[in-house]
């Protein structure tokens, strides 16, 4: 039994991502929680077991030959709770971004208000925006409707008027919407979320009551023209995800089960944590949390009085490669590769991935164009999510990426912990951090997993994020800095505990490291030359503590916004430089 | 571990469901002798909607402008007809500016149907109907090769086989094609060219069979009103030997091309149906294969992408690949001879 005040819960955490499922057990060991282990298999949401149930008791059977506990019965029922044999466990939550992509239209009046809010908040979760309605659409209300029977669209997103604004314009935008499910077969109609003026709930139920899949309600995104609340409207929104996925596939039913309803999108689950850490451990500073896997690229940040989540379906590497294409071209892609690599091959190989979303780059060419691919993907995400990024956050310069205290990596192309180089300069080139940051690899995927946590044990998420379940990769220092190759920007002296000491000339356009263990803390003396600025005012010389980890402290001096040479030899040669500057071959 | 398995099976029994997209008239019966041409089900569907503003065009109330609506919902109304009532000699009155039909009214509006068009599902493959689902579709069964591909651009035809390709990486060209090709399905290898896939169109061929297609092309073959089929994957691969091997051996008999759009949800893939006859009902081929020796797979990536090999032994542990990710994996014999160490997601039975 625990001697300490904490609950002695075993928790298993349930990932259903749309390539792998994983089974995540957390316990208490020596009274505080911390994660014990994880099975995974392959996802079974798709043909032809098309129930995801398969998926999830196989990643649990590899659990358990890990643990040496049996957690399901002879029925395959999940035992709970936990029996004094040690079999079972007392709770379970559950992540899911398996399943296609929601198709979704969104609906609104002005371009610039609400159907904005209604895009942020169509964009919390693995939605596609397939059209678009305002009062600014030139199309008529006829063409409108035949859109939506073409489209069918899985989710109508509604937002406009503010509380108790004028209701006309709405009534006019949602008779089409109201029409177009009137025409479509019953079990074709899309689910309805109405997060507009609130005074109009009865008039939206006449019109679209018996009409839509389900028609949902949450207060308005945009009570007012100057305020913008999404968090009650993205929680509606999740619980509405979760039952569009019990229609489409088997099995998410029996899950919501056996979590008793503590079942979340794993992009929404993600925003949840890093809402948490924000608060708890962001300042002045934010919180950011990047995740790029084969359903979708998720970046989620947390600010002093906000969080703003983003899930973009059309930046996973899985099925959707084959259309990043229209986001982006293939010598942008290329751009990051250390090979030299034909663009027909690059297109060939994102249509060839598309098609196996589950496969990985087995070959030295495949990795290369693999890693291009995936900083391209988080570069379009990361420049996608800044958009939404609340005014007034500390930047040094506004058109940068802001200052972070703290920098979260996950999915499967960061998170390979036995590289952790690899993952970090590819964070560096697609996030460009600006200033001083701490990075940390989530090499078990476990964020969006605590974020599932937090409502069924508040206490486990704080106790594993600092149980060092997450690899620190160590503090990178990068200064915003313009210079000619090969001059000298900053000077850093390292101070470490033991009163040694270590220095550096940081040259523009290098990456340089000094060494600094996991768990240790040193004294950084950094003296900005030719006006570079790490968070402190340009050309500031200043002593700050630093956090040590796998790389110990970065310095990237190839300033922001990072310009990688126009001749292709000279830029593959300077990334396979960086490369090896951070631990590779 | 399950290995995820593509079917390419010189007999067995083939079950597929074919269903209409929206709901409609079930014309096939149980047990019902179908050809690969015969409609099955058809249903109409409105391409486009007229929403006629009464209100609007008669500067009326919605309440009076219902009162003064004659037409109701189900009345097929000419182009031209009157549907509103007006008082007096010179009242405005509205008039249905298409042909069509009624679907809703109310509020001082009239919604129309216009430009209706009949959907016929055919049947697809030559069979026995051994389910009917009442207002969507039926499901049907036959016998014979099967061949599964891995892109198709959504259409379906049926005729006789012609080999182009005299091996599975052969190209096809412009030059190949002529007049005696006219309503043929051609077994060819790779198209470079978007002129070869309006050349084909010209003829026309009933279908083309490829190993591989150009992404480049695609949108191109998406316009194509045959079917193309593909085999093996995208840029310029080869076509495996086990699909090459069964269609060139089935050159001149009938086949019917479903080049499905892949759905990885519903399991509908793109499929050559090659119709034998059979003593008796062979065995339904078997959706999930576990990864053991002996196992014929194909390669989904490099190294040897598109190759097919057989599992010699199955690593224990994960093991580090050339690209320095670390998986589970196998020791694979290539047909060649070569043998190639691949990880086990990058594999699929092939049988």
């Amino acid at each position: 039994m625990p001697s300490s005040w904490v609950d002695g819960s075993s928790l298993l955490a349930i990932e259903v991502g749309a390539a792998n499922t994983r089974a995540v057990l957390f316990d208490v060991i020596e009274s505080e929680y911390r994660f014990v282990a994880s099975g995974s298999a392959p996802t079974t949401a798709e043909a032809p077991f098309k129930d995801v149930g398969e998926g999830v008791r196989n990643a649990i059977r590899n659990l358990q030959k890990l643990i040496g506990n049996t957690l399901l019965d002879e029925s395959r029922g999940l035992i709970t709770p936990s029996q004094p044999n040690g079999s079972g466990v007392d709770t379970v939550v559950v992540t899911l971004s398996a399943g296609p992509v929601i198709k979704t239209v969104i609906v609104g009046l002005l371009k610039d208000v609400s159907l904005e809010s209604a895009r942020r908040l169509a964009e919390s979760t693995y939605t596609r925006i397939v059209d678009t309605i305002g009062l600014n659409d030139l199309r008529k209300p006829d063409q409108q409707i035949d859109s939506l029977l073409h489209l069918r669209p899985d989710l109508v997103v509604i937002s406009g008027g503010t509380d108790g604004g004028a209701s006309r314009s709405i009534q006019k935008v949602l008779e089409p919407i109201g029409l177009a499910c009137f025409l479509l077969p019953e079990e074709k109609r899309p689910d309805v979320l109405f997060a507009g003026n609130e005074k109009m709930e009865d008039e939206v139920k006449n019109l679209m009551g018996s009409l839509a899949t389900s028609l949902h309600f949450s207060p308005n995104v945009r009570p007012s023209l100057e305020t913008e609340d999404l968090d009650p409207a993205e929680r509606e929104l999740a619980r509405m995800f979760i039952n569009i996925r019990k229609r489409q596939i088997k099995g998410v039913d029996t899950l919501d089960l056996w979590s008793s309803g503590h079942i979340l999108p794993t992009g929404y689950a993600t925003g949840r944590m890093v809402r948490f850490l924000a608060k708890v451990y962001g300042g002045e500073k934010g919180i950011l949390s990047v995740d790029i896997g084969s359903s979708a690229a998720i970046i989620s940040a947390g600010f002093n009085r906000k969080t703003t989540l983003s899930v973009y379906p059309q930046f996973g590497l899985g099925e959707n490669l084959s259309r990043m294409q229209n986001y982006t071209t293939l010598e942008d892609i290329l751009r990051w590769s250390s090979l030299d690599i034909p663009v027909s091959v690059l297109r060939d190989y994102l249509y060839q991935k598309s098609l196996y979303p589950a496969s990985i780059p087995a070959t030295k060419e495949d990795f290369a164009i693999s890693q291009a691919v995936s900083r391209q993907a988080l570069y379009l995400a990361m420049q996608s999510a800044r958009r939404d990024f609340p005014e007034n956050i500390a930047t040094i310069n506004p058109t940068l990426t802001p200052l972070f205290e703290s920098i979260v990596a996950g999915g499967g192309a960061l998170s390979d912990a036995s590289r952790p180089g690899l993952s970090l300069l590819l964070l560096l080139d697609s996030i460009q951090p600006v200033g001083v940051t701490t990075i940390m690899l989530d090499q078990n995927s476990l964020l969006p997993l605590l974020g599932a946590a937090v409502s069924q044990n508040s206490i486990l998420p704080v106790q594993v994020y600092k149980s060092g379940a997450f690899l620190s990769v160590g503090t990178v220092i990068s200064p915003v800095v313009a210079a000619s190759y090969g001059t000298v920007v900053l000077r850093a002296k390292l101070n470490y505990e033991n009163g040694a000491e270590a220095q550096v000339d940081l040259k523009y356009g290098s990456i340089e490291t000094l060494p600094l263990s996991s768990g240790e803390v040193g004294k950084l003396s950094i003296q900005g030359l030719r006006g570079a600025d790490i968070g402190f005012g340009p050309g500031r010389s200043l002593t700050i503590p630093v956090s040590g980890g796998d790389l110990g402290v970065v310095f990237d001096g190839r300033g922001r916004p990072l310009d990688l040479p126009s001749d292709s030899v000279r830029r593959r040669e300077l990334i396979k430089k960086w490369n090896w500057a951070l631990g590779g071959e | 571990m399950q290995a995820p398995v593509i079917h390419v099976n010189g007999l067995t029994s083939i079950v597929r469901e074919r269903l209409l997209p929206v709901p409609g008239t079930v014309l096939a019966r149980l047990n019902q002798k179908v050809s690969a041409l015969d409609v099955v089900a058809q249903t109409s569907w409105a391409r486009e909607h007229l929403l006629l503003d009464v209100t609007r065009i008669l500067r009326v109330t919605s309440n009076v402008a219902d009162r003064l609506i004659t037409c109701n919902v189900g009345d097929r109304i000419a182009v031209g007809a009157v549907i509103t009532a007006g008082k007096g000699l010179f009242s405005r009155r509205v008039r249905a500016p298409r042909d069509g039909r009624v679907v809703a009214v109310g509020g001082g509006k009239v919604l129309m149907e216009v430009g209706v068009t009949k959907v016929e599902l055919r049947a697809g493959i030559p069979g026995t109907v051994v389910q009917v689902l009442p207002n969507h579709g039926v499901v049907i069964q036959t016998a014979g090769a099967l061949i599964q591909g891995v892109w198709g651009n959504g259409r379906i035809a049926s005729g006789t086989l012609v080999n182009l390709a005299e091996k599975p990486d052969g190209i096809l060209t412009v030059g190949r094609l002529d007049v005696s090709l006219r309503g043929s399905i051609i077994l060819a290898g790779i198209v470079n060219d978007v002129e070869t896939l309006q050349a084909a169109a010209g003829l026309p061929v009933r279908g083309l069979i490829l190993s591989s297609i150009l992404p480049a092309l695609i949108q191109k073959a998406m316009e194509m009103r045959y079917p193309i089929l593909v085999t093996d994957g995208f840029g310029s691969l080869p076509m495996n030997s086990a699909a090459y091997k069964l269609l060139s051996t089935n050159a001149r008999r009938d086949v019917t091309v479903n080049a499905e759009i892949h759905d990885r949800y519903s399991g509908a893939r793109p499929e050559v149906i090659i119709p034998l006859p059979i003593s008796e009902i062979p065995l339904i081929p078997r959706e999930v294969e576990t990864f053991a020796p002996g196992l014929q797979v194909r390669m989904r990536l490099a190294p040897a992408l598109g190759m097919i090999g057989s599992i010699v032994a199955l690593k224990s542990g994960l093991t580090r690949l050339p690209s320095g990710l670390q998986a589970p994996a196998a020791e694979v014999k290539l047909e060649n001879g070569e043998t190639v160490i691949v990880p086990l997601v990058n594999l699929e039975f092939m049988g």
